[in-house]
């Protein structure tokens, strides 16, 4: 039994400083064999800046983990696509493209890239042409079940195409959506451009419930992610046995070095481990909330 | 600028052809495009029609191909794009990579426009597309600024077209899963967003209503309060104890008063949104269209809003309300 790897996906929401280089440095003696690093939700998030992200890469790297750069999955400003300008030319890591701009600036420089999430590969033939530009591990979108992994590779198999090195989002909230407007700000009634940076302020996001009261969402920043923190634990099996590589678990603000523990645990079992989050809809092809009636 | 316009039937086609579209977009009647609605698009021979409708006025037919299919359904996307190439569709609008790659090996001459749903914003993705895949137009997400797209005006590789009128995604097009994650159903793998068959209404004793998507409660209104159609991003819920639009009010997009800074720009197209509309929307709000382009083409100095084009354009919009949107940063 080849034992998957274990990342640690990049922190999706707004920690001060200090608290985030702490996180990271409890990282560095955890059993995960990758660590994501970078802002890619909302570029006014600067307690750590493009300089301090490739410092912290290079202090991690000393652990003997794999660091990847993330870039921001929605680019508008010609300041935001400077500062991906300068994680691609930093050159001793992987970049994880979030969308197709740094996809192009990893090919034009010759860069491997990770294929993140939210890049809409959804066929076989898309990977390969990612593959062509220097992609060497993908990450499949959220709403890609086992169904549609299993029909890839069976296509790329039939074409003599190799896959590529197969990372899974296994534990965490699914990131669903990215706008231009911050959802946070129009929550606290204040400008985007004044914003006061008050998404420091959730360190798991910002709780959206239905009008009666089921929880629903989370808001963070300019990203939506659904309420439930989701877990693939107990379909670990399907996972190994669709070949996955690797294991994605995303950073929430409590009890992540307990995650990191179980999914440890749980890889080296040939045994599935009981469910801890919330079961992933999407991965069934189904609807990716639970679907349970509503609370009176 | 050319005005494109929806057709999500051949009435609609030729009611926007007749009010002075340069291009109408249009759909099969599968899952191959955005809006892949019961009892919308077209069979083949209506497409056949409606582009003989269009060429004989001089005018042209985009097809739209713009979902993303997995590796099991690739075959019905190919042939969807050799029929747009043997019907003499004068462009498909694409946004995935494979679609793309087919269309420029099988049909190079077939013009590849890269579709809002392709996510690129900035000036290398429109590079990849245009590098990659030979696009010869590209249609922006309703993200950015005015100053951003004048921007990207400068720096992309291709002409522009950019959303002018219509309903509004709030959420980058081809990055948002919130319809899938309430009822499996997406705008990328379906063509669809929160579709029909997922709504329930319930109306209560006291004459307020309810909305439901796939069980999840979307909105509460109360008696002879105006309800719009529940899109997960036009819902009303619970943040820190009020109640509220927590991601954006039923409002529709209307750039006309932009009309002269996106010429300017060189914006090459003005896209109106709308291909589930019905022909009178098609017919009015094109005709509104044609007669500020007009006005603008022929005394650009002099161009102003006429109050009569936004009246008749407010009837068309989503709860009566139109807004600048992402194109204005206190939007943002």
């Amino acid at each position: 039994m080849t034992t998957m790897k274990l990342s640690l996906g990049p922190l999706q929401y707004f920690w001060p400083r200090e608290r985030t280089l702490a996180f990271y440095r409890e990282a560095a003696d955890w059993p995960v064999d990758v660590i994501y690093l970078g802002e890619t939700v909302c570029s006014k998030r600067r307690e750590l800046g493009t300089r301090d992200w490739i410092a912290l890469a290079a202090e991690l790297a000393r652990s003997g983990k794999q660091i990847v750069l993330s870039s921001l999955a929605l680019i508008e400003a010609e300041s935001e696509l400077g500062a991906l300008q300068r994680l691609v030319d930093h050159g001793d890591c992987w970049i994880e493209a979030n969308d197709l701009s740094a996809v192009q600036l990893c090919r034009e420089r010759g860069v491997p890239f990770v294929a993140g999430p939210t890049l809409n590969v959804y066929n076989h033939q898309a990977l390969a042409m990612l593959m062509e530009d220097g992609l060497r591990r993908w990450v499949p979108g959220v709403e890609q079940g086992h169904t549609l992994l299993r029909e890839l590779r069976e296509a790329m198999q039939a074409e003599g195409r190799t896959m590529p090195e197969l990372e899974v989002i296994a534990f965490g909230r699914l990131p669903l959506a990215f706008s231009a407007r911050c959802f946070t700000a129009r929550a606290l009634d204040v400008a985007k451009d004044q914003c006061g940076f008050r998404c420091i302020d959730y360190p798991d996001g910002m709780p959206l419930a239905t009008r009666e009261g089921r929880p629903f969402l989370r808001i963070n920043g300019i990203q939506i992610q659904g309420e439930e923190i989701t877990d693939l634990g107990p379909e670990l099996p399907v996972l190994r046995e669709l070949g996955v590589d690797i294991l994605r678990l995303y950073p929430q603000a409590e009890g992540m070095a307990e995650m990191v523990a179980h999914f440890h645990l749980a890889r080296r079992s040939p045994v599935a481990p009981p469910r801890i989050g919330a079961r992933n809809g999407y991965w069934h092809g189904e609807p990716g909330m639970r679907m349970t009636e509503a609370p009176a | 600028m050319q005005l494109v316009c929806p057709a999500g039937n051949l009435p609609a086609l030729q009611a926007a052809i007749d009010a002075g579209a340069d291009a109408v977009y249009a759909g099969f009647r599968d899952q191959t495009n955005a809006r892949a609605f019961p009892g919308l698009n077209f069979s083949d021979d209506e497409l056949r029609d409606g582009i003989a409708y269009a060429h004989q006025r001089g005018r042209q037919v985009y097809l739209a191909l713009n979902t993303y299919p997995d590796s099991a359904r690739l075959p019905q996307w190919y042939s969807a794009v050799d029929k747009a190439a043997e019907f003499g569709c004068d462009a498909i609008i694409a946004a995935e990579m494979a679609v793309l790659d087919y269309a420029t090996r099988t049909h190079p001459s077939l013009k590849r426009h890269l579709s809002v749903q392709g996510s690129a914003t900035t000036a290398p993705a429109l590079r990849y597309a245009y590098e990659r895949f030979g696009i010869s137009r590209a249609v922006l997400p309703r993200v950015l600024s005015i100053q951003q797209v004048e921007r990207l005006c400068e720096g992309s590789p291709v002409p522009l077209e950019v959303f002018a009128f219509g309903s509004l995604c709030i959420m980058v097009e081809g990055r948002c899963q919130l319809s899938s994650y309430v009822t499996g159903a997406s705008p990328n793998r379906h063509g669809v967003c929160s579709p029909a068959s997922f709504v329930r209404w319930e109306e209560h004793d006291d004459g307020r209503r309810s909305v439901r998507l796939n069980q999840v409660l979307m909105d509460r209104f109360e008696p002879r309060e105006p309800a719009g159609y529940p899109t997960v991003c036009k819902g009303r819920f619970e943040v820190g104890g009020e109640i509220f639009h927590a991601l954006e009010e039923p409002t529709s997009l209307n750039t006309l008063e932009l009309l002269p800074r996106l010429a300017q720009a060189g914006v090459a197209a003005l896209k109106i949104e709308g291909r589930q509309r019905g022909v009178a929307y098609v017919g009015s709000v094109t005709r509104t269209w044609r007669a500020a382009l007009d006005r603008y083409r022929d005394a650009p100095a002099s161009w102003s809003l006429q109050p009569g084009w936004q009246q008749s354009l407010s009837k068309h919009a989503e709860g009566h309300q139109t807004t600048l949107g992402p194109y204005h940063r206190s939007w943002h």
